[in-house]
């Protein structure tokens, strides 16, 4: 797993490579923490090289999101794959979270 | 074999069983006396239900041979939770803990922030978790299931095992119950809670050998073995994602909620005096534009995210708008006035309002919408952060003192499966005074009660019609505390007033009767297979008091929000002598048994009564004494002596 992050016009783009589960999902709060930490308040978590989600996963997403609100701002993600996507329907996570196509897209409209 | 015949026995017990119920409703009512005739038919069906499901329960038996190879590769955490027990009690369990062969990592999740057990822990390599700084004043607790929802946020075990903090596990724990694991859809492996406590008599019913026996197999067999909240195994993965169901459930619940409420408020607020200020109007009209427009986005399936984020960037900006727009005013007057030098303002020439002023002024906090409690309300409803919980994602349900039940029912629900594992593999230690276990019982009967009325699971959408009749056949049996009620006042009734509830004791009571009573005790015989049930039938009709109590206080508290007066069950002995008082009700009751039947036979020696009711009455009277006089021994107990009782702590396997 590998996160790695880079400041865009409007928002913050952070990628997480390789499989987000259980082991790594503390990792990815820390890091989006950190991000916000940082300054930045609009978080894109560009997911386009997830190969593989857990429930855990989600859950830290939700904790990024919490935190990015509380900041002011928001977290969004795109590009999913199919794995990660079946998962987001099985837990209704995805009445929660919009899946954008591409992280350029994500905060397109706002 | 068996099975053959518990089935054979489970079979007669319904037929013999509808054949006496139906008799007793369409013909033996004895309409004169209605008001104790018809309690008392309605506690006889009440009984007859609970038998069947009990049949229904044992009819799939499942006795399951070992579990497979356990995966050598699977992480565990084992998690043991902890309030306010001993130091020592803690550490011989978290040692023991320690020693799983399993590769493992062992936890100490201190509810009570001890720092002394902090110190132990560290000494001994054992991983240390309280609650996080999101646990705040602000936000419920919920007891144990807080404490392990808390402590799955910080670790990233695979596997979890439970174990309270009296239980001591043995070393091969995990090596006898990961194996199940490699079936993709098992989430739980419970073990039976046995305690080392106990002498064989076991005053205080503390082992449960027909629950951790006969029932949870049967339950097994319908695939509804149930979580009991220490002594299991769970995957991690079932646990989060039932978080994250019930994180979206509870969002949207609680922003269609807020929707819905968001009208009244508004225009509950432009009645309230500020609105005077047409700053605070403008607000409220653009307040009720977002929640217009996000309720319509609600409905054409947006996103729960976004559409309470443009909420929150409209509103924001309009306040920031409009305190932007007070702003200018302030500084353009203070410039006439300083033009017109009617005042002097400082060294400084014209004052400035500071720059930060605008995002200061218009922070939740001095933001002219702050005033209108109300409207701000709805806003803070109007999000995702989920702000009324420690975390947003519960993965261990909250709604009830027994989060063990709820959580695996929704599990159930969701379509994972549990195995129970008939194997006694961590010893505990059992309440050893009435009073601590009165508390243990009492809560669990509350936290049973709660889900049913929370979740009743006859109507869990997701859930078997097997499993919904397993969770519900638990729930019904902590009825019984109205029952015995009935069951005792019948023959005081009869024995001081000569009132009968049927119409007739004859021939044709007797051999409907009869037959299902013989049938019935062959059937908890058979399914028991030798073990000892006697202890278990005299405590559920003895502790009525505590179940009535507690169907009472839970549904207080799930239908007006009171709370339980929920207590953490003391795991050492409550000091100080006999407690007659805690059995006050069952005395009362036992004196009127006893009374009763002395003046039902003086009634009969004088002609008052006839003999076939009284010898009826007065047996019956004598059971229910036979049956509470548990009470006497459990107030009279002093706790368990080892050395009185070698051979108990080998009793069972």
């Amino acid at each position: 797993m590998e996160f790695s992050y880079e400041a865009k016009d409007s928002y913050a783009e952070v990628k997480a490579d390789g499989r987000l589960n259980m082991v790594s999902a503390p990792k990815l709060r820390e890091f989006v923490t950190d991000v916000i930490a940082g300054g930045s308040n609009r978080i894109v978590v560009n997911l386009e090289n997830t190969a593989f989600m857990d429930s855990s996963g989600l859950g830290a997403l939700i904790g990024c999101l919490k935190a990015a609100r509380q900041a002011g701002g928001d977290l969004r993600i795109a590009a999913v794959q199919p794995q990660v996507r079946m998962v987001l329907e099985l837990t209704s996570m995805d009445k929660v979270l919009t899946a954008y196509p591409s992280a350029e897209q994500a905060f397109g409209n706002d | 074999m068996t099975r053959f015949w518990t089935r054979l026995v489970v079979v007669l017990t319904v037929i013999t069983g509808l054949n006496y119920i139906g008799w007793r409703w369409m013909a033996s009512l004895n309409w004169e006396a209605w008001w104790i005739a018809l309690p008392l038919v309605i506690a006889e069906t009440y009984s007859l239900i609970d038998v069947m499901l009990f049949g229904m329960t044992v009819w799939r038996l499942k006795l399951r041979k070992a579990a497979p190879v356990a995966p050598a590769d699977a992480t565990v955490d084992v998690f043991i939770t902890t309030y306010n027990e001993d130091l020592d009690m803690v550490m011989t369990t978290a040692l023991a803990a320690q020693r799983i062969r399993h590769p493992h990592s062992t936890w100490i999740l201190d509810d009570g922030a001890r720092p002394e057990l902090k110190a132990l822990a560290e000494e001994h390599g054992l991983g240390y978790v309280t609650r996080s700084g999101d646990w705040t004043a602000n936000v419920p607790r919920h007891a144990k299931a807080g404490n392990l929802n808390n402590a799955l946020m910080v670790t990233h075990g695979e596997f979890l095992l439970i174990l309270d903090a009296d239980q001591i596990p043995e070393p091969d724990i995990l090596e006898k119950t990961l194996g199940y694991f490699t079936n993709d859809k098992v989430a739980l492996v419970q073990t039976p809670q046995y305690f080392s406590n106990v002498p064989a008599s076991d005053p205080l019913g503390s082992q449960a050998p027909l629950f951790y026996g006969p029932i949870q197999q049967g339950k097994d067999g319908w695939n509804a073995a149930f979580f009991c909240g220490s002594n299991a195994i769970l995957r991690r993965e079932a646990l989060m994602q039932l978080g994250l169901v019930g994180y979206v459930k509870e969002t949207e619940k609680s922003i269609r909620r807020a929707l819905a409420a968001s009208r009244s408020a508004i225009r509950q607020a432009r009645k309230s005096a500020d609105v005077q200020a047409p700053l605070v109007a403008q607000v409220l009209d653009e307040v009720e534009a977002a929640t217009v427009e996000a309720q319509r986005q609600l409905d054409d399936g947006q996103s729960l995210s976004e559409l309470t984020y443009r909420v929150r960037r409209r509103v924001d900006s309009a306040v920031q708008t409009l305190v932007l727009a007070d702003v200018e005013a302030l500084q353009s007057d203070l410039e006439e006035i300083s033009a017109m030098e009617l005042a002097h303002v400082g060294d400084s020439g014209v004052p400035v309002v500071a720059d930060d002023a605008v995002q200061r002024m218009s922070a939740r906090d001095w933001s002219p919408l702050g005033a209108l409690e109300s409207v701000q309300a709805v806003l803070d409803a109007l999000s995702v952060e989920r702000n009324d919980e420690a975390q947003p994602v519960m993965p261990l349900a909250t709604i009830s003192v027994t989060e063990d039940m709820a959580t695996a029912m929704r599990m159930h629900g969701m379509g994972w499966e549990s195995v129970y594992h008939h194997e006694v593999l961590a010893y505990g230690l059992a309440p050893e005074d009435l009073q601590t276990m009165l508390t243990q019982r009492l809560r669990w009967a509350q936290g049973t009660i709660q889900v049913l009325l929370r979740e009743n699971p006859l109507v869990q959408k997701g859930l078997k019609l097997g499993q919904r009749l397993m969770y519900f056949a638990t729930m019904w049996t902590y009825l019984s505390g109205y029952a015995a009620v009935i069951y005792f006042a019948a023959p005081i009734i009869y024995l001081l007033l000569g009132i009968l509830p049927v119409t007739s004791l004859s021939w044709d009571f007797f051999i409907r009767f009869i037959p299902f009573m013989v049938v019935n005790q062959i059937l908890f015989a058979v399914a028991g297979r030798g073990i000892p049930t006697w202890r278990g039938q005299q405590y559920s009709l003895a502790l009525f008091p505590t179940w009535i109590k507690a169907c009472s206080t839970a549904a207080r508290n799930v239908w007006f929000g009171r709370p339980l007066g929920f207590a953490v069950t003391p795991k050492n002995r409550q000091s100080g002598g006999p407690s007659w008082s805690l059995i006050q009700p069952q005395i009362v009751v036992a004196i009127l048994l006893a009374v009763a039947a002395v003046v039902g036979i003086i009634r009969l020696a004088t002609g008052l009564a006839e003999p076939l009711g009284t010898l009826v009455n007065v047996a019956w009277v004598i059971f229910d004494l036979v049956v509470m006089s548990i009470l006497v021994r459990a107030v009279l107990y002093k706790g368990y002596e080892p050395a009185a009782e070698p051979a108990a702590t080998e009793r069972e396997s």
